[in-house]
């Protein structure tokens, strides 16, 4: 069935729990819809005028209506509570210890994804709408010495395999929405709200790349809520890296920012 | 007209003030306060609305199929404004979007199934000479009217109509241009309007019903409408309320909506805040989940009616779908929140409505089982309007069943958002709804007008548009599941993992343009029949319930005698009866033991 389902890659580690429940209850909708649409298809054949020209004033008689109610709400319940219930809570109860995680900001706007990195020294550096200019999206205090060595990108979230990753998540205008397809995430971004939201990436994107066979494949970051005319364009990119690539990558931020200052 | 006078006593108040009354032009055809003209204001303003709202769409779909180019034919007539050079903006696109949700929702589906059909219907059905406030029922139109207009309004506004969707969330809406304001208007009015007529209809069924009428003599249709008013009652001030604070956030500056620290175009945003944008959600939902069954239910009583005049039996389990239709209409308010599982929400609010969802479901399954299994047994007579009625069915099954992953928090992280959402909903109301709203049409037609909508005509229509709607609705899961967003200006052009996807764009367009060819039929026929339409009897279906007793059309006041009523509403087929149908109007043969009490839900 997964495979007919025609979902993106699966690409963090709990992506699995959610295509097996995208399957299970596909199969539940198959199995009713084809039971029902074979009875539906029998009986307009069957009882059709030419070939019943009397209708039966009692009608249909036994318990196949009960026992199919029945049957479907057990499914449910196991769907319910064996599955999504569990699932939902590894989503939104057992998140990683910061100490353990990357932990990254997200802030949308109209209309791009702003990146944080705490840097070196694993504080945000403290932020303010007053300072917000247009080389400085986020309002990053430059006088904290905690943004001294805060790196911030624009559209490019880069994050190493096999780590848990802790998003803070916030918007400073409308309502956004986080949508990492291939890592099946998605999280409302609301303002005035500062929502978490983790995964662990499983797969780089070279490795992506290579098992998909698509040289030009890339991770992306969908807006998922309508936030404006160029809502269609909010995207960013995702690059899963190894630790040492992405250990690199960092020190390499540091020194341009450096360079910068 | 007049010969109806004569049943003045059923209402005395009311009916004194016409009888022999001459009424001039505008107080019988315009300002009139007879439910069946009233009905059929609503019902040619709603089939009106739903053509506009449908247009849009077609126009969107260009841009969907083939984004950025010049729209043929209508591309210049949107000005510089909306499509320079006839290739689409994006604030157009949005537009667009918005106001054909709300138009489709607000100004077409509910006044044609609750304004149109419930105000002709229900009072013949139940054997009213009209409904129990005749001037609040002509109010009740004239505030939708109004608020239709300002919603069109919109598009001439500075900035355009409304563009933050039909769910306008803020703080995107209050920050929206002009148009915004006035979709807001125009909701207060529409609510206003659904207020009104949903307590006409309580006090009606309650009040009105014709002696012998017990609850469980009613027909499913009527029982549909009952449910369904107390869902307009009860849901729709939430809505109306959070209507008039987005209004205040807009016009007077205050912040219900808006928190503290907006930052809008790299501009702090002056306003006091202190609001949440969460809260216009849980107040738009209260509304909007009990809405998705006030589309639903009557289109269920459409269905009812009709098959159970087709198959020439009795509804297998009226009690039970009479039980599951009152279930689902208080269970409407306790699910709104599975509309918000990706806002941020905990385990234990998650498993509620999660919980609820789910036990929705159940009386759902309940009905169409219930309309499934009275075909067992049945002599199918395939009328238009059987067409219609038959594909509700597993159109509505597919709405419901893809439903379910959308109902669990875990599988709606990939699909919330997707084309998989709108296949859903979209099943449930388009081939769902308007295809029994569409069975009403011809099934009621020959009571409105004494004629008969034509048959080959109807076949056309319906076998064009199933074929086609299928084409639009069916590839949006295939999308969905793909990961495609929904609300993208350009179908989601702008994505790798998209790439797959967008030839569907391309099938739905043609899909959506043949569906908008094969409704030429449907208006030239149901044009064409009022004046030239096979001329009927009262009662062409054969049909067992009380409208079917009226003239056709009915006159002033209805019924040329006081109907009582016998029996309960499907009495097809009754064993030893010289027919094979037997009225709720007609007294009992003197036949021992054949009194036709039976399952069809005497008593």
């Amino acid at each position: 069935m997964l495979n007919y389902l025609g979902l993106p890659a699966a690409a963090s580690s709990h992506a699995g729990d959610i295509d097996h429940m995208l399957v299970l209850v596909h199969w539940l909708m198959l199995v009713l819809f084809v039971g029902w649409g074979t009875f539906f298809l029998f009986v307009l054949v069957r009882f059709r005028r030419g070939a019943n020209p009397h209708a039966s004033y009692t009608g249909a008689k036994g318990k196949f209506a009960k026992s199919t109610e029945v049957v479907v709400a057990i499914v449910e319940i196991i769907l319910l509570v064996g599955y999504a219930i569990p699932a939902w809570a590894m989503r939104v109860q057992t998140y990683p210890a910061e100490s353990d995680a990357v932990v990254i900001r997200v802030t949308g706007e109209q209309f791009a994804w702003n990146v944080h990195y705490p840097g070196p020294d694993g504080k945000f550096g403290r932020t303010s709408i007053k300072l917000v200019s247009a080389d400085n999206p986020l309002g990053l205090d430059k006088t904290d010495p905690a943004s001294k060595d805060d790196i911030t990108t624009i559209n490019q979230l880069n994050i190493p395999v096999d780590r848990p990753i802790l998003i803070h998540l916030s918007t400073k205008d409308v309502i956004h929405s986080f949508g990492l397809y291939e890592m099946r995430v998605k999280q409302d971004a609301i303002p005035g709200m500062d929502i978490p939201v983790w995964f662990v990436p499983t797969t780089t994107t070279d490795d992506m790349r290579k098992k998909l066979g698509k040289a030009d494949f890339d991770y992306e970051i969908t807006c998922s809520q309508l936030c404006g005319l160029g809502h269609f364009r909010m995207r960013g990119f995702v690059t899963v890296q190894t630790q040492a690539d992405f250990d690199k990558w960092l020190a390499d931020q540091e020194k341009e920012l450096r360079a910068g200052n | 007209m007049d010969k109806a006078a004569t049943i003045g006593a059923m209402a005395p108040g009311h009916a004194h003030e016409h009888e022999h009354e001459e009424l001039g032009f505008w107080r019988t055809y315009v300002f009139s306060q007879d439910h069946k003209v009233i009905g059929i204001q609503y019902t040619i303003t709603g089939l009106l609305f739903l053509l506009f709202g449908f247009t849009l769409m077609m126009i969107m779909r260009w841009q969907l199929a083939y984004p950025m180019r010049p729209i043929p034919f209508v591309g210049n007539w949107f000005g510089a404004a909306n499509a320079p050079g006839g290739v689409m903006l994006p604030e157009f696109y949005n537009q667009l979007g918005a106001m054909h949700g709300t138009i489709m929702v607000f100004l077409g589906v509910v006044p044609l199934a609750v304004g149109g059909f419930g105000n002709f219907v229900m009072p013949l059905q139940i054997g009213a000479p009209d409904m129990a406030f005749p001037k609040l029922n002509m109010m009740s139109y004239w505030v939708y009217f109004i608020g239709g207009v300002a919603m069109l309004t919109g598009f001439v506004m500075p900035g355009g109509a409304a563009q933050s969707g039909w769910t306008s969330y803020p703080p995107l809406s209050d920050i929206a241009t002009t148009g915004q304001t006035v979709w807001l208007i125009g909701m207060i009015f529409l609510i206003t309007s659904s207020l009104l007529g949903s307590i006409n209809f309580i006090v009606t069924i309650v009040q009105l019903r014709a002696k012998g009428l017990t609850f469980m003599r009613l027909p499913f249709f009527v029982w549909a409408q009952f449910v369904t008013s107390f869902l307009l009652l009860l849901a729709f001030p939430p809505l109306e309320a959070a209507g008039v604070l987005q209004l205040m956030d807009r016009l007077a500056g205050t912040s219900f909506f808006l928190p503290s620290g907006l930052v809008v175009s790299g501009r702090p945003l002056l306003v006091s805040g202190g609001g949440s944008p969460l809260l216009w959600q849980h107040l738009f939902w209260f509304l909007a989940h009990p809405e998705v069954y006030v589309l639903i239910l009557p289109a269920m009583g459409i269905v009812a009616e009709v098959i159970a005049n087709n198959t020439r039996k009795p509804l297998w389990g009226y009690r039970a779908m009479v039980y599951s239709v009152a279930f689902l209409g208080f269970m409407s308010f306790i699910v709104w929140a599975h509309h918000m599982f990706m806002t941020g929400m905990g385990t234990t609010m998650a498993a509620f409505f999660q919980t609820t969802t789910m036990i929705i479901s159940i009386p759902s399954v309940v009905i169409l089982t219930a309309l499934l299994l009275s075909l067992w047994g049945a002599s199918i007579r395939f009328t238009t309007p059987m067409l219609f009625a038959l594909a509700f069915l597993p159109m509505f099954g597919i709405g419901g069943l893809t439903g379910l992953p959308l109902g669990l928090a875990p599988s709606d992280i990939h699909l919330h958002d997707t084309y998989y959402v709108i296949g859903h909903f979209h099943y449930v109301v388009a081939p769902g709804t308007i295809f029994a709203l569409f069975a009403g049409v011809y099934y009621w037609f020959p009571k409105a007008t004494g004629r008969k909508m034509n048959e080959t005509l109807g076949a056309i229509h319906f076998w064009g548009s199933f074929i086609c709607i299928n084409f639009v609705f069916m590839p949006m899961f295939i999308q969905g599941l793909g990961g495609m967003n929904r609300r993208m200006y350009d179908g989601g052009a702008q994505y790798i993992h998209n790439a797959g996807l967008l030839k569907w764009n391309i099938v739905i367009g043609f899909g959506a343009w043949g569906l908008g060819l094969f409704q030429i039929p449907f208006i030239i026929n149901f044009f064409s029949s009022i004046k030239g339409g096979k001329r009927v009897g009262d009662n062409p279906w054969d049909a067992t319930t009380l409208e079917w007793s009226a003239p056709s059309p009915p006159g002033h006041g209805n019924f040329l005698t006081e109907p009582i009523v016998y029996r309960g509403p499907y009495e097809y087929s009754v064993p030893g009866a010289d027919k094979d149908f037997t009225p709720q109007f007609e007294p009992d043969k003197e036949k021992p033991g054949q009194s036709g009490v039976g399952r069809g839900g005497q008593n």
